[in-house]
């Protein structure tokens, strides 16, 4: 299979190339970035004539809800979102029921994904046995199975003994430990931020110090054992401060971000849309426009989607009962455009932290489009604007805190592995 | 954002809050009421036929037994059909949704539901739901809101003090898990009160509960001086559990209302309460069953209030 992208503006943050260029794909592969590789035999040409062509994304947190919760979304149905997203690389949570922690789960929804021939999944395993906190799974063979990292997904770890052991056993192996910081003594039954909307609406509340307190005992036990500690969506202006302050002191941490707190904040849930009932919560604006600015200064080294379908009906209840999460893959993009505009930063810049770096993060090699990379291409049309409705997204999820919204940029084919698996 | 209560004209079409009321129409719902408040004083007329061949379905997902019993009277009294549900736990616990349970009612042909339900935001949920023909009043959901309660209050403020614009009004109690005090703050500063002071330990008051502009005494002798009204709020025995407080006579060492207290206020002080009442943990029964106490006159309030919501909602275009 050969492929000729041509006409195109090439984003491609790795290699920090920003230019017209041509883009040659030949089996599987990069084979060259500009001119044709000798006796080039396009087979497909893709013209992407005012187009822009990029690596595809990759994102860090997407729910795919299998096994267990087929009720909400499908490995289909979500591959399918993926695809329209320009997401050629996705990791997924390990809460899944049951939580990934036996190899043989792994290894079934690796094979499960492969089949279906689209995005690349990458598990993040359990932690610990069913998630429970208390025995560490087999790291060792849930790595050989596939797993790129161990996490908690959003099950807090509460014994800190056992938090300490499990980082411990994964810094032998220099494994990645991945967690959202969230004390379940102060984070209990709490649905919203702490703040002035909570306060209006009697919510029950999650205080900002559930984040920090839970992520000052991960930061000093990562500094203890020298884990490469990754942050999942912090949501607080202290918790992105404590960060900045980790890393200028030398500790090997990361730290990713819901597109969704980039975006929104608790106004957004206005009259009780239980849309914007997310985990974490949404937090003030303060907490939102220090969220951005850490994005800004690489603090927050990853924009993710949190892909987190949930059926319509565990949606329409009052808001404390109503599921949390919300569909997302599919406006990764766009909201990651919108952003860069609001901020004057250039696409080059922006576009990092939906590619290399959250494949850094990863430890794998997709994410850029260097010759010899893996040919996993997203060709998105930046002018495109088009309306978020139930209609438009491909994902069995149709909650979104973006239902109704405008949106610029629209993805037009998406190639993985030297394959066109979408195109509009 | 379009406020759900209010239909394209302007007019009340639900009763789910007092926080984004226009003034007006807090002050036509008490106006209302003091007309049916003088009908039932001054004639033989006991119903008014305003809302003749309604339907009115009492739906309450939580106990209550004076709530619905005056919202009853109230619908009674202007002529509907009422229906009283106590759906408590049945249809949830068969596997029933909110939703589902709302369209079985209407499918009956409700025209207006009163809700009560231990979840903040479910009468919004209901309201968004329903055919534009149907309105909705919140009777209470969750922490949130409990709207007649707080306009029934106004009304028992007013009857007593006449103006608001000269008043000092203190909430006193469990702030925190309080519809009745989320409501009564709103409406009391719709309606003018320059002072409204809310009084608890910081354990019941939510955290950012100055932004909704009033003043915060966590020392009740402080918080009491010089008002013209105090509202005491009930304090639920479960509190004690979470860690909130440590015990019921602690609690009413420093934050029950005794005549001593009470004699910090203005000599003319009313003190309201939205029953029932905790004699000895709340409120002193010497202050309760006292000359400053208008908290029977406030239940027989209520039932004009509710009259005049009913109608009120009644009555706009659709």
């Amino acid at each position: 299979m050969s492929i000729h992208i041509k006409n195109g503006r090439l984003i491609d943050p790795k290699n920090k190339i920003d230019a017209q260029q041509d883009v040659f794909i030949v089996d599987k592969r990069i084979a060259a970035i500009g001119a044709a590789p000798q006796g080039f035999v396009a087979l497909q040409v893709i013209d992407a004539s005012g187009l822009i062509v990029m690596p595809g994304l990759v994102d860090v947190a997407a729910r795919l809800r299998e096994p267990g919760y087929e009720y909400r979304a499908t490995l289909e149905s979500e591959m399918e979102a993926a695809m329209a997203g320009g997401v050629t690389s996705l990791s997924c949570p390990p809460d899944t029921d049951p939580p990934l922690d036996e190899p043989g789960l792994v290894e079934m929804l690796k094979h499960r994904a492969r089949m279906l021939n689209k995005a690349r999944v990458f598990p993040v395993g359990a932690l610990t046995y069913g998630l429970k906190g208390a025995e560490l799974t087999e790291m060792v063979e849930l790595t050989e199975a596939g797993c790129k990292a161990f996490s908690q997904a959003d099950t807090p770890l509460t014994d800190t003994r056992v938090l300490m052991r499990a980082m411990q056993y994964a810094a032998t192996f220099d494994y990645r430990v991945w967690l959202r910081p969230r004390d379940a003594f102060l984070a209990k039954d709490g649905v919203a931020h702490d703040g002035e909307v909570a306060t209006r609406l009697g919510l029950p509340a999650i205080p900002v110090v559930a984040e920090t307190i839970a992520l000052a005992t991960m930061l000093q036990l990562a500094k203890e054992t020298g884990v490469k500690l990754h942050i999942c969506r912090i949501s607080s202006a202290e918790g992105v401060a404590m960060v900045r302050e980790a890393k200028r002191n030398g500790l090997p941490v990361t730290c990713d971000v819901s597109m969704n707190h980039i975006h929104l904040s608790e106004m957004d849930i206005g009259f009780f849309d239980s849309n914007c009932h997310l985990i974490p919560p949404l937090r003030s604006q303060r907490d939102k426009t220090a969220l951005r600015a850490g994005v800004l200064d690489g603090t927050i080294d990853a924009v993710c989607s949190n892909h987190s379908p949930v059926d319509e009906d565990a949606k329409q209840l009052p808001f404390a009962e109503a599921e949390a999460g919300a569909t997302g893959m599919e406006l990764l993009l766009p909201l990651m455009l919108k952003w860069a505009e609001q901020e004057s930063v250039s696409l080059l810049d922006a576009l990092a932290r939906v590619t290399i770096n959250p494949a850094q993060l990863l430890g794998v090699k997709t994410g850029h489009l260097s010759v010899g990379a893996h040919a996993d291409v997203c060709v998105f049309d930046p002018n495109a604007t088009w309306k978020v409705e139930p209609g438009a997204l491909r994902s069995q999820g149709k909650n979104t805190p973006f239902n109704g919204y405008n949106m610029q940029g629209r993805v037009r084919h998406t190639i993985v592995e030297g394959l066109i698996a979408y195109s509009i | 954002m379009n406020n759900p209560q209010l239909n394209q004209h302007g007019e009340l079409q639900h009763l789910l809050s007092t926080e984004g009321l226009p003034v007006q129409i807090l002050r036509n719902i008490l106006d209302t009421a003091s007309e049916f408040v003088n009908l039932a004083e001054g004639s033989e007329i006991r119903k008014v036929p305003l809302l003749h061949g309604k339907s009115v379905f009492n739906v309450f997902f939580e106990n209550s037994t004076r709530t619905r019993t005056t919202f009853e009277i109230a619908a009674k009294k202007l002529s509907a059909d009422v229906v009283n549900l106590n759906i408590g736990s049945s249809s949830t616990s068969k596997g029933e949704t909110l939703l589902d349970t709302v369209d079985n009612l209407c499918a009956m042909h409700a025209n207006m539901f009163v809700v009560r339900h231990s979840s903040s935001g479910a009468a919004h949920l209901i309201a968004k739901h329903v055919a534009p023909e149907i309105h909705v009043i919140n009777a209470g959901d969750g922490r949130h809101a409990h709207p007649t309660q707080a306009l029934l209050d106004m009304f028992t403020i007013r009857h007593y003090k006449k103006e608001f614009h000269n008043l000092r009004v203190a909430i006193v109690g469990d702030v925190l898990h309080s519809r009745v005090a989320r409501s009564q703050i709103h409406a009391l500063t719709t309606l003018g009160v320059p002072e409204v002071r809310v009084v608890a330990p910081k354990t019941l008051l939510p955290t950012h509960v100055e932004k909704l502009g009033v003043q915060v005494y966590h020392d009740m002798e402080r918080g009491l001086r010089d008002v013209d009204v105090v509202m005491m709020l009930r304090l639920q025995n479960e509190r004690m559990q979470g860690a909130l407080l440590p015990s019921a006579q602690e609690y009413f060492k420093y934050y029950g209302l005794t005549q001593e207290r009470l004699a910090l206020a203005k000599p003319d002080a009313i003190v309201l309460h939205p029953g029932p009442m905790n004699r000895g943990v709340e409120i002193d029964s010497s202050v309760a069953d006292g000359s400053q106490s208008v908290i029977l006159p406030q239940v027989t309030f209520g039932i004009a209030v509710r009259m005049a919501v009913m109608s009120t909602l009644a009555g706009g275009k659709q």
